[in-house]
């Protein structure tokens, strides 16, 4: 039998220093860190706050000895975020979840913030095709990040690059490049049901990052389930074969409270 | 060799996934079934939808696993659309159900009963808001709610859960017997604080949680050993089990089913599976062919 003692697993916060903060657009902040973490594309950290929240972020930048975290300020918690300056602290734990591939000849689909999510992705393959989308200009991010880039930008608003979606250009890109072996994608979960639709249609490969309302992050609150699949522990990042089989993908989410609403009434509750 | 009869019902083994832990949605019952458990307990459910408390709500370090959720929910109304009946699924369900008053109590027993669950579990941890001290803290509140639920449980037998955080566990089990309870099971996390020195504020965001993982197992082994001495009804105990060796311990106690929640944090959801086996090859190894040859023998 095995023994118990000495082996037992630790996931508790660790206050560090914040050694940076960036403001990235309109209401998107990266939070840097002096401190080396080993971590792969695709995963995500916990942020505490204390006295306020414990959030779910994608690691957005890392290198050797830093890295970093996008926030958008939408409810209370990113709201609170935006108040923290350099040398202050916030507590880390993780980082979580599994990774995506990183395949090459490879096309990265984001839309607004979810773009921090295939950041790592991005700075790990050679020459993705990146096409990205956001509401207006000023909700663009990373544009002097990516500046050489391959990256397609598209607005709703028409304020920047082209006007409409990123599943538009997608379909464009799709009808014409053959080479493109795999998408990588994250962004609001319409966007990206679409997106999985013209995979299907193209048959080509997807990984996409989906989200759900998280506590634990280590896969025993079940908080954030979608259909069998635990999203912090079997995700963030679900394959083709995986999303085929996964019914309340782009339609069923489940609150804070395990009650499964639409995904419109879930985007539209704010903890 | 492992199977069990906890009040009528024939469990494959006596690993039940114990409540707050995974059992929040009908497919997640479904996979821990998969992993060998021999129940589920879903997670606490009452009379109305429950948001819970802001995180972190839960962390681990070493042996202590600490824990304020807040008993966030859907509410009874909504789980019964979402899950549909209980008797349908792969494995024996246990409904955990709570209220806040005593005839709340009564009134989500009706409605899990209507589930059809192979047991009723009930939280009494949840403090009266006309006494203002938690049920589980006097026998006469405890009697109350026991009752309460037998009186709306029709033929399903019913588990009351009792809290280590009290004088005597003895009395308070010895009341919910006296009230007709079918089983007890024990125990629930036991009161605690955990501060970060670094953040200057305790690290929970309701400041008090509850102490579950290999740390609970010696509080909860000497509650099922003296319930076990004080009442006729079968235990279900719950606290800190993680390896099969545990499972081994908490049966010589007086456990006839056997609880693991946070076990899955630390050896993952294939931990009933893992027990199992290793319960076995102690059970070879040692000659014992059932667990009813080795339940209680820690006494006398």
């Amino acid at each position: 039998m095995d023994d118990c003692i000495g082996d037992c697993r630790t996931e508790i916060p660790v206050m560090l220093e914040v050694s940076n903060v960036i403001r990235e657009g309109k209401g998107q902040t990266s939070f840097f860190f002096r401190h080396k973490l080993e971590c792969k594309p695709g995963q995500f950290l916990m942020i505490w706050l204390p006295g306020v929240d414990e959030k779910p972020m994608a690691v957005s930048y890392s290198s050797k000895n830093e890295f970093a975290f996008t926030s958008q300020a939408i409810g209370k918690f990113t709201t609170a975020l935006e108040k923290i300056r350099k040398g202050d602290k916030l507590g880390i734990r993780g980082p979580y979840g599994n990774s995506f591939s990183r395949k090459e000849n490879a096309c990265v689909v984001a839309g607004g913030v979810g773009l921090s999510s295939v950041s790592t992705l991005i700075d790990a393959l050679k020459n993705p095709l990146i096409i990205y989308g956001a509401r207006t200009k000023e909700h663009l991010i990373y544009l002097k990040r990516y500046k050489n880039k391959n990256m397609l930008i598209t607005t709703d608003d028409g304020s920047f690059g082209r006007k409409g979606f990123t599943t538009d250009v997608l379909e464009e890109v799709l009808s014409k490049n053959k080479k493109i072996k795999i998408i990588y994608t994250c962004g609001p979960e319409i966007m990206m049901k679409k997106v999985f639709d013209i995979c299907n249609k193209y048959k080509v490969e997807l990984e996409a990052s989906l989200e759900r309302y998280m506590k634990c992050s280590f896969g025993i609150c079940g908080a954030c389930m979608i259909d069998d699949k635990i999203v912090c522990i079997d995700g963030p990042i679900f394959n083709s074969s995986q999303l085929n089989k996964l019914s309340e993908f782009g339609k069923y989410a489940r609150l804070k409270t395990g009650r499964k609403v639409t995904l419109n009434e879930y985007h539209s509750w704010k903890d | 060799m492992l199977q069990t009869n906890l009040c009528g019902i024939k469990l494959k083994n006596p690993t039940i996934l114990a409540s707050g832990i995974l059992g929040v949605t009908k497919e997640s019952v479904e996979r821990i079934g998969k992993n060998g458990a021999g129940a589920v307990t879903l997670k606490s459910l009452c009379h109305e939808e429950r948001f819970g408390n802001a995180n972190p709500t839960m962390f681990g370090y070493g042996d202590v696993f600490f824990n304020a959720v807040g008993l966030p929910g859907q509410g009874i109304d909504s789980a019964m659309k979402d899950f549909g009946r209980l008797d349908n699924l792969s494995i024996p369900v246990i409904g955990s159900i709570y209220g806040y008053r005593i005839e709340q109590f009564g009134e989500v027993t009706k409605k899990m009963d209507s589930m059809k669950p192979a047991m009723i579990e009930v939280d009494i941890s949840c403090p009266h808001m006309d006494y203002g001290k938690p049920y589980y803290a006097d026998p006469e509140l405890t009697a109350k709610v026991t009752a309460e639920v037998k009186k709306n449980s029709g033929k399903i037998p019913v588990s009351i859960k009792l809290s280590p955080n009290v004088y005597d566990i003895k009395e308070i089990a010895h009341a919910a017997e006296k009230a007709g309870a079918d089983a007890i099971t024990a125990i629930n996390t036991a009161s605690g604080m955990v501060i970060d020195i670094d953040a200057r504020k305790p690290v929970l965001a309701n400041k008090i949680g509850g102490v579950s993982g290999p740390a609970l197992k010696p509080i909860a082994v000497r509650c099922v050993y003296e319930i076990y001495e004080t009442v006729k009804i079968p235990i279900i105990g719950t606290g800190g089990v993680t390896y099969g060796r545990d499972a081994i311990e908490m049966t010589m106690a007086g456990a006839t089913g056997v609880g693991i929640g946070t076990g899955v944090f630390y050896r993952g959801i294939n931990v009933f599976k893992k027990v199992c086996d290793e319960m076995e090859v102690w059970m070879k190894k040692n000659k014992v062919k059932s667990l009813d040859e080795i339940r209680g023998c820690a006494h006398g």
